[in-house]
């Protein structure tokens, strides 16, 4: 038990269909409860499918373990009902620094726009994450979560997974249509089906502590390269909530994990960073290597992998837990349509291409991070320190400076389910882009865009006066609601103003979607349920709004 | 024209969603450029690098400038 938290121990019923040894058969079955499986849970219960989800443990995660959570992750935990509970208990912020020996060299602001919701990042205990979104999931009537229910085996077939779950009550079998593996780095379900997942391993060591003190720091992230108080190594320090700081630090490959976590080895390291009079308590320790790997495909069959279990970073640029939770929200959506007969299949061979794309981009990045902070030749050292040398004088140095390429969405611009730009647009709203969030205003009220669209397809044409928008133009608008795979079109406005009564009206109230999204009079984006752009143009066309959706849905063909 | 102390890295063709990726790719491909060298080697690499990039630039009042930064503060 740690002095600022209590972990919960959550219940275990003994499952129906052990009681009665009837074989049911279930649309979804997720195996992990961890912040990733949740994510998916939920979402998938909220969209309305019945979902079980299997955990062998009781509680939440042990530790601290993911800290950071980047903007994108708590727009998508804002769709699962879950993104205030967490923005309220974690430490926004956005500023970070970085100190070359004494001297601070670089710094950098995660978020320079103005107007979004979401700050650029938050730290947050996972503990409190996954009790969260345990909380939230109960909610859920169709979610049913079951505690000690460990997969001991995992059958594939051509129309699902047959699963052996031991209980404490013994063991049970359930069917399922579709499995999300999110059971984590060391995937219980992907040892299970014989999958490899390859990359390479990196030769350090590094120190977790979790260390609650009252200091006034400002709320950044501090990372230093070879500081006085840990001369030759790097460390890392985050402020967390309830005044739980979180202090890594690099001991080398040559390091005993066992004997480095020892509190008699422990506290003389703060001791050298904090300096002997602040006074401290030890939370929690741990020791861990890294790798950077990936599964090739990360579906098989009816066998979907999520966040850890599919793919595993290096934790400098914080994109583990936030990759996983964005695999969870570009999965669900496609999932949903296949399962409901709205969709083909292949659709979910692009759940693989798109995060599998994301997941080289997560893995190139934080390999460099890792290469820059623990060189591996002394010409690497050499170069690494004439960059921080550098760094303090000259802009160029300063770019170079890598202490972690912090966690951000992949623009999917080579998605197949993209339709190309016909027009010329300035910006970054091009399709595959990750949306960008903007004040508007709905009926007298002010509220964000990212608040407004996802799950569930949309089309936004902006017009410069909603009066203007002729009724035979308002009926092609509605009709798109009115298709197996439903698009919900609003007109967005610069002007407030009365439009046609049965479309949604939304002013942007303080410019930023024009300006961010380069519209003009009819510019009109189709986005995806996971607020990613499928296309755009410079005047509505409702077959061209088809055709795309067809595109964006795997409907081709 | 003097010497260029902002972020300059880019490649032909390429667009960047973030601002830290062409030095990355740069910085990259400099450590690759070294693998499995002896550093006897990678000083003889650095040191023919340092001709080519010179001879490219040419402008040799821009290379003294550059020489003097580099000297400063060493």
């Amino acid at each position: 038990m740690l002095r600022t938290y209590e972990y919960p121990k959550y219940e275990y019923s003994q499952p129906p269909e052990q009681k009665s040894g009837d074989i049911r058969r279930c649309p979804v079955v997720v195996v992990g409860a961890g912040p990733v499986g949740l994510a998916a849970a939920i979402d998938l219960a909220q969209s309305g499918v019945s979902v079980i989800v299997l955990d062998d443990d009781d509680t939440v995660s042990v530790g601290s373990r993911g800290v950071c959570y980047a903007k994108r992750t708590l727009e998508i935990l804002d769709r699962i009902g879950v993104g205030d509970a967490s923005v309220a208990k974690g430490v926004s912020w956005n500023v970070g620094r970085t100190f070359f020996r004494k001297e601070e060299v670089y710094n950098f602001k995660l978020l320079s726009q103005a107007d979004h919701k979401r700050p650029g990042m938050i730290n947050l205990q996972q503990y409190y994450l996954e009790e969260y979104e345990v909380r939230r999931a109960r909610e859920l009537a169709n979610l049913d979560l079951r505690f000690l229910n460990k997969v001991t085996s995992a059958t594939p077939r051509d129309d699902g997974v047959v699963l052996q779950v031991e209980t404490p009550d013994g063991s049970y079998t359930l069917q399922t249509d579709w499995l999300i593996a999110a059971d984590g780095a060391r995937s219980a379900i992907r040892r299970m089906l014989d999958l490899e997942v390859e990359g390479k391993i990196f030769s350090d060591r590094f120190l977790i502590t979790d260390v609650l003190m009252k200091a006034d720091y400002p709320t950044e992230r501090w990372f230093w390269f070879d500081p006085p108080f840990h001369p030759g190594q790097s460390v890392l320090l985050h402020r967390q909530a309830d005044n739980v700081w979180r202090i890594d630090f690099q001991l080398g490959w040559q390091a005993d994990p066992e004997e480095e976590k020892k509190p008699e080895k422990v506290v003389p390291r703060i001791k050298a960073m904090l300096g002997a009079d602040r006074e401290f308590e030890l939370e929690w320790v741990s020791v861990y290597t890294f790798q950077c790997r990936r599964m090739a495909d990360f579906r098989h069959g009816r066998v979907l992998f999520a966040g850890d279990a599919a793919h595993q970073v290096s934790p400098f640029g914080a994109r583990g837990a936030n990759s996983g939770i964005q695999d969870a929200d570009n999965l669900c959506w496609k999932l949903k349509l296949v399962m409901d007969g709205r969709a083909p299949d292949a659709l979910l061979d692009t759940y693989s291409e798109e995060r599998g794309f994301a997941a080289d981009e997560n893995i190139l990045n934080s390999s460099r991070s890792t290469d820059f902070m623990t060189p591996k030749s002394a010409t690497s050292l050499n170069f690494r320190n004439a960059v921080l040398g550098l760094a303090r004088d000259h802009a160029f140095a300063r770019a170079l400076v890598n202490s972690g390429r912090l966690s951000v969405p992949s623009f999917l611009t080579e998605s197949r389910l993209n339709t190309p730009d016909v027009a010329a647009f300035a910006g970054d709203m091009e399709p595959g882009a990750p949306m960008d969030d903007a004040p508007i205003e709905e009926d007298g009220k002010v509220g964000w865009l990212l608040d407004c669209v996802g799950n569930r397809f949309m089309a936004l044409v902006f017009v410069e006066d909603p009066a203007s928008v002729g009724p035979a133009q308002a009926r092609a608008m509605c009709t798109l609601a009115d298709a197996p795979v439903p698009v919900e079109a609003v007109l967005v406005s610069p002007e407030g103003g009365t439009g046609p009564a049965n479309l949604r009206l939304w002013r942007d109230c303080a410019g930023r979607y024009a300006g961010r999204y380069d519209t003009r009079a009819g510019t009109t984006y189709l986005v995806r349920p996971d607020q990613h752009v499928a296309a755009r143009w410079r005047a509505f066309d409702a077959q061209a709004v088809r055709t795309a959706l067809a595109r964006a849905t795997g409907n081709t063909e | 024209m003097s010497l260029k102390l902002e972020p300059n890295f880019h490649e032909p063709g390429k667009r960047y969603h973030r601002a830290f990726t062409p030095g990355d790719d740069f910085y990259e491909s400099l450590i690759e450029t070294h693998r499995d060298l002896s550093d006897e080697q990678s000083a003889m690499v650095n040191a023919r690098l340092i001709l080519l990039l010179a001879n490219h630039i040419g402008d040799i009042a821009i290379l003294r400038e550059a020489m003097k930064v580099a000297r400063e503060r060493v």
